[in-house]
């Protein structure tokens, strides 16, 4: 016949397996001692070249020997010609390749493929773009070869609608691939960008801001081609509604462009001869180049964040020099200029009043909808539509119900209001350890449509209790809010944002689990405090209140804070100005 | 090949070389017994062969011939011994094939006239000779012609337009026909001509039995386990299409498929997704169904026509009456099997299914197996008292004792059947086409269609179509099998089907389904209808049926299982063969006294392992049955030996599952992200 099959007792072949690795851990370690002893000496020779090599085959996660390599090749690259280089360099091309089929995902192999290939006299990239075709297609997620796709394409200039085709290729045999989405997402805004011309004349511009820089809207992708990629992603989540990545990408086509940046608001007190500033996003503004003009002059002046805690804020405030504008009977013409974005906002202090103001407000400029498309009604509408249609289908998936609370808010924050926190009841349920970001995120849009009904019935009171409400947000809208209740939430703390409502007199938190008050904090006209039932529990918490100079009225009754020896005392020498003390 | 050679003595005489019993032949010699495998036919596999287009022609010949001759039987009495009983078997081949009938729409010939040319053409019988030759060495050869064909594909594929070209003109009738030798001479300028599938029959091995592989099912297991996979390739399925309202579409059964679907709206897509996750497992909803229709079933989970449809005809495969629990059953079968190799349940072997029950021979042959072609076994002697067969006689009046005995039924004289049970038929047609039944991006797909019956009391019909890739037809042609269940003659079942989905002679008006440019109809008999049992034979004695009418090869393999674990229960049945590199070769060869023929019979299979290591180096192309799981964890290991480096193209589809996790992690960054899962 053709031979017997050979018998190994298994006690044998261990031996042998051992003394192979033996034999193998020798010589690598010889060879390694051997690299680093002629790095030491400066030794850039090809013997050099070929042990690196041999260690890196077998090891190429091996970052100095690496490093080693490139000193040697870019010693020989002064000292060969250039066809020389050229096929130094091939060659390193072809050892790399065989690096990598040992393990694909080798920082060292393809950082090194990276610089080879950008130092390659005469480089090859189609090569090297079906080298990464090939990796893809064996693990469409390895974003190492992701990250380098994206350089070869770069520098040999591979069409965009070529890429593109590659994606949909990637996504057809795989939707499960975030990189595929991703690399999509940057494609789409370069092969199909948005149409010039505004997309929505949605509001006069009051105070004629320069027109948005160019930029803000560069990667939106034209209202046909994203029609198109709803259709896409929509078969991709209806097909597995449990794949985040589909909806990842959904959200980054509903989502719409960065605010335009500006000064959204302008706040002026006669009294504290002091100016507030709000704006778009938080800032340095000792850095942004602020400027106030007063009557034509510009004024000197120290502009200083609300909290100390914050080197970036929305809110900013500066003391105008002492008499400037305290005379009752004049009237003043105040400008705020961001001189960094060449936006300003005027606002103009008229004769008998205390305090004046100029802003947008949060209803003008569709604030709320920032999370979600500019996009037109009718789009959004059918979007809702269709996941509606597969939450019949889905009721407890949560990535579709956290979509449709989200278009909702998009369309019609008020008027979806019930069905959203009804929507936020189910998630947390169904996805019960993401119950508290749903809780944050429910207190979040509550917070808004407050904010929402407050502007529509132009009063400066914010109410919202009884509403769950598990943290404070938006705080840069409540500026000019002079009077808020926040009672019976479950609030843990007033943070640091809180100090940006420099108008606040009355503040209602009652009932809620608040430990600390950091945020109670340099409020220039607070003076009642309604603290009941919280969880103030020693002095020292009680400290930052001792910086609002006119708080009178103070309840602390139903805190622990309140059974402290002498507290009466204590708090008295606290906060001097107190005189309505309840414990 | 003079019989005397023939050892006298064996373990196992096993008669017939198709499935079953060929891989009860490899089992036997693969544990060490003797086995002596023999076929009357000159080619292997029997029922189950693939021929060249030539040597198709000639089995047809054959079928005609055989129906007419009569059987001589010979006295053997002088090798008779005392105490023994001689039991004839019957040596007629045809008998499970009948209504064997030919048609050819190519080149201006009439049909009746075409089916006589190819009957008495005589090149074709050199042909048929030459078949087994081809059979032999099909597997060093194949490295060969795949090259051959790439240059040519560009070449057929202008024909192929200029024929489009000149499709308006309506073919000069009743011209007089030429014959094959003249039309050689003469081009046609229309579509590919009889000439030209004569000329490159050599690239066609069309199968008598149209199956496919289950990726899950009892043969794949089996070429795995016993590494018969090596000495084959396999191709994927590439879609699943079906029949419907008069025009053939694709069957979306993977997630893939689900998603790049452009017929179903989003909603069906959803409701297809989770039925197909839901009914993996059963449910209480299930059970209440039982003994119900499945078609019920699928009606009152609200899925829509397009969807029952799918479900029932495709992916189920069953009928409309099919009870539920068979439904469900056939349903997870096929989702078990999706997307181990590929993004359907099948696979499909290169050079066609004649090439299993050869690899499974070839196994047997490598472990000392010997064997005949062109030789039969005419008689058992049966031992009176023990009521066992203690020796054959073969063809040539040797007398061969042997333990036990295995053959195809067909074998089984008329005499020896119990009860007359009626014979279940298969219906079959073979049509070779210019053109695919879906056209899409790539030409070379190779599709199942599901055809539910056409009207009331129809069959269901199965067909698979083969691209020239699979090996099976040439470059330019699809070769086209259609299987059902017999209600009337092959001709009866299949043309109408036929006739709907392509242009022929008699469906002219079918301008846009490809057109068929010769087909053969012809009926089988069910294997699977026979009842094995049901033999007067002696106890040591064991009959394998034939081809059964099934998609898969589940019947035949349980068959050889069963006859193995009766004679050897305690053996292992099919066990890895051993790595070639472990096996010593010394030079005492301790059984070169089996002489010629088997050395003959060992070159080859060793030749062909051979062959099946060198393509498992390369182990490109997709489908292969190649186990990777291991290797991958491996090569996933730091001890970076190298291993895993042939982990490429083979077993994509398990390969990503663990660092899936990490992709995920890091690529969640990059995506505005609102909250992070691990």
């Amino acid at each position: 016949m053709h031979g017997r099959v050979k018998i190994k007792s298994t006690a044998q072949q261990e031996e042998e397996k051992r003394k192979e690795r033996e034999k193998k851990l020798k010589i690598y370690v010889a060879a390694r001692d051997a690299c680093f002893s002629k790095r030491k000496e400066g030794i850039w020779d090809d013997e050099a070249l070929q042990l690196t090599q041999q260690l890196l085959s077998s090891n190429p996660d091996f970052a100095t020997l690496w490093n080693y390599r490139r000193e040697i090749l870019m010693h020989l690259e002064t000292v060969k010609e250039e066809d020389e280089v050229q096929k130094i360099y091939e060659a390193e091309l072809s050892f790399l390749e065989s690096c990598l089929k040992v393990n694909p995902k080798s920082y060292g192999s393809w950082h090194h493929r990276g610089w080879v290939s950008a130092r390659l006299p005469r480089p090859d990239w189609a090569r090297e773009l079906s080298l990464c075709d090939r990796c893809l297609s064996l693990d469409d997620r390895n974003f190492h070869c992701w990250d380098y796709r994206r350089m070869v394409v770069k520098v040999s200039g591979v069409p965009v609608d070529q890429e593109l085709g590659f994606t949909d290729r990637l996504i057809g045999s795989n939707f499960s691939n975030y990189s595929s989405w991703h690399y999509r997402s940057t494609l789409l805004p370069l092969l199909h960008p948005e149409s010039p011309e505004p997309p929505s004349p949605r509001r006069e511009r009051p105070h004629s801001s320069p027109p948005p820089s160019p930029q803000t809207h560069s990667h939106r992708v034209c209202e046909e081609q994203l029609l198109k990629e709803y259709e896409l992603v929509q078969n991709a989540f209806f097909t597995d509604p449990n794949d985040q990545s589909a909806w990842f990408y959904y959200r980054w086509l509903l989502g719409r462009a960065e605010r335009e940046e500006m000064i959204s608001c302008v706040y002026v007190s006669r009294e504290e001869e002091r100016v507030a500033v709000a704006f778009s996003r938080p800032v340095n503004a000792q850095s942004v180049g602020l400027l106030l003009v007063l009557d034509g002059q510009p004024q000197r002046v120290e502009w200083r964040s609300v909290h100390p805690r914050f080197k970036h804020s929305p809110v900013w405030i500066c003391d105008l020099p002492p008499g400037t504008i305290s005379d009752i009977t004049n009237e003043h013409n105040l400008t705020v200029h961001w001189t960094e974005k060449h936006t300003h906002r005027d606002c103009a202090l008229y004769t008998g009043r205390a305090e004046s103001w100029c802003r947008d407000s949060a209803t003008d400029q569709e604030l709320f909808r920032s999370e979600l498309s500019i996009e037109k009604t009718s789009v959004l509408q059918s979007e809702l539509q269709s996941c509606n249609q597969l939450q019949e289908l889905e009721p407890l998936n949560k990535w579709c119900l956290l979509t449709i609370i989200l278009l909702m808010r998009a369309l019609d924050p008020l008027g979806y209001e019930k069905e959203t926190l009804a929507h936020f009841q189910t998630l947390r349920e169904v996805d019960a350890t993401r119950s508290a970001y749903y809780s944050d995120l429910c207190s979040k849009f509550m917070i808004e449509n407050t904010i929402l009904k407050m502007e529509y019935a132009e009063v400066r009171v914010f109410s919202i209790s009884d509403k769950h409400l598990t943290t404070l947000c938006h705080l840069d809208q409540l500026l000019l809010v002079t009077h808020i209740n926040l009672s019976s939430n479950q609030l843990q703390r007033l943070p640091p944002q809180f100090a940006m409502l420099q108008c606040l007199e009355v503040l209602e938190v009652d009932n809620n689990c608040i430990e600390s008050l950091e945020g109670v904090y340099h409020l220039p006209k607070l003076e009642e405090l309604l603290l009941k039932n919280n969880k103030i529990s020693t002095l020292a918490d009680l400290q930052p209140l001792a910086s609002c100079p006119k708080l009178k009225c103070l309840d602390l009754r139903g805190n622990p804070v309140t059974q402290t020896a002498n507290i009466e005392s204590a708090l008295s020498e606290l906060l001097p100005s107190v005189t309505d003390l309840l414990l | 090949m003079a019989a005397e050679d023939l050892p006298s003595e064996f373990d196992v005489v096993i008669l017939g070389t198709g499935l079953a019993e060929s891989v009860v032949a490899a089992a036997f010699s693969r544990v060490g017994q003797r086995v002596l495998h023999v076929d009357r036919r000159s080619y292997y596999a029997a029922n189950w062969a693939s021929f060249t287009f030539n040597g198709l022609l000639t089995w047809i010949q054959k079928q005609h011939e055989e129906e007419s001759q009569p059987e001589e039987p010979q006295d053997w009495s002088s090798l008779v011994e005392e105490g023994e009983e001689l039991i004839h078997l019957s040596n007629s081949d045809s008998s499970s094939i009948s209504n064997v009938q030919v048609f050819c729409y190519t080149s201006e010939d009439e049909e009746e006239e075409v089916e006589e040319k190819c009957l008495n053409t005589t090149e074709e019988e050199r042909g048929g000779a030459d078949e087994v030759a081809v059979k032999e060495t099909s597997e060093t050869e194949c490295a060969e012609p795949k090259e051959e064909m790439t240059e040519e594909a560009d070449g057929t594929a202008d024909r192929e337009e200029e024929a489009s070209h000149t499709e308006g003109q309506e073919p000069e009738a009743d011209q007089p026909a030429p014959s094959a030798a003249q039309s050689q001479s003469v081009p046609t300028k229309k579509k590919i001509s009889y000439a030209q599938l004569v000329k490159e029959g050599r690239r066609f091995n069309i199968d008598l039995v149209s199956k496919l592989m289950y990726s899950r099912g009892s043969l794949v297991d089996l070429l795995i386990k016993s590494n018969v996979s090596r000495y084959a390739e396999f191709k994927n399925v590439t879609r699943i299409l079906t029949y419907r309202n008069g025009s053939v579409e694709q069957v979306p059964c993977s997630r893939a498929d689900v998603f790049a679907n452009r017929q179903l709206s989003v909603v069906e897509k959803r409701k297809l997704m989770r039925f197909l996750t839901s009914c993996v497992e059963e449910t209480e909803e299930q059970q209440a169904y039982r003994g119900r229709p499945y078609l019920e079933f699928l009606r009152d989970q609200q899925l829509g026509d397009n969807l029952q449809h799918f479900l029932l005809h495709s992916i189920a495969m069953v009928t409309e009456d099919t009870p539920t629990e068979e439904g469900l059953a056939s349903t997870r079968h096929f989702l078990r099997c999706l997307g181990r190799y590929g993004n359907t349940p099948f696979l499909f072997p290169v050079y066609g299914l004649g090439e299993i029950p050869q690899c499974f021979c070839r196994m047997c042959a490598v472990f000392g197996g010997i064997y005949c072609l062109r030789h039969s076994i005419t008689c058992l002697l049966l031992d009176k008292d023990s009521n066992r067969c203690k020796a054959v006689i073969d063809s040539q009046g040797q007398r061969i004792s042997c333990s036990h005995f295995v053959m195809e039924d067909g074998y089984v004289g008329a005499d020896r059947k119990k009860l007359a049970t009626p014979t279940r038929l298969i219906s079959r047609a073979v049509l070779i086409t210019d053109s695919s039944v879906l056209l899409s991006d790539s030409d070379q797909q190779v599709s199942m269609v599901t055809v539910p019956p056409i009207a009331a009391g129809c069959p269901a019909v199965r067909m698979v179509e083969l691209c020239s890739s699979t090996m099976t037809c040439m470059p330019g042609t699809y070769l086209v099998h259609l299987t059902c269940q017999s209600v009337g003659s092959a001709y009866e079942d299949l043309s109408p089907v036929v006739t709907k989905m392509f242009r022929t002679a008699e469906s002219p008006e079918q301008e846009n389904c490809p057109s068929v440019l010769w087909c053969l109809y012809f009926n089988v008999t069910d294997g699977s209808g026979l009842e094995v049992e049901g033999y007067d034979l002696p106890s040591n004695v064991y009959v394998c049926s034939g081809p059964d009418a099934a998609l898969g090869h589940d019947h035949a393999i349980k068959q050889a299982e069963s006859i193995f674990q009766k004679i050897l229960p305690d053996e292992d049945f099919c066990p890895p063969a051993p790595n070639p590199e472990d096996i010593i070769y010394d030079g005492d060869n301790p059984s070169s006294s089996t002489g010629e023929e088997t050395e003959g019979a060992g070159e080859e299979a060793e030749g062909a392992g051979e062959e099946a290591e060198g393509a498992g180096k390369e182990a490109e192309g997709a489908g292969e049955v190649t186990e990777v799981a291991g290797e991958e964890a491996e090569g996933a290991g730091k001890e970076a030996e190298g291993a895993g480096k042939e982990a490429e193209g083979a077993g994509e589809v398990t390969e990503v599952a663990g660092e899936e996790a990490e992709g995920a992690g890091e690529e969640e960054k990059q995506q505005e992200s609102l909250q992070t899962e691990e």
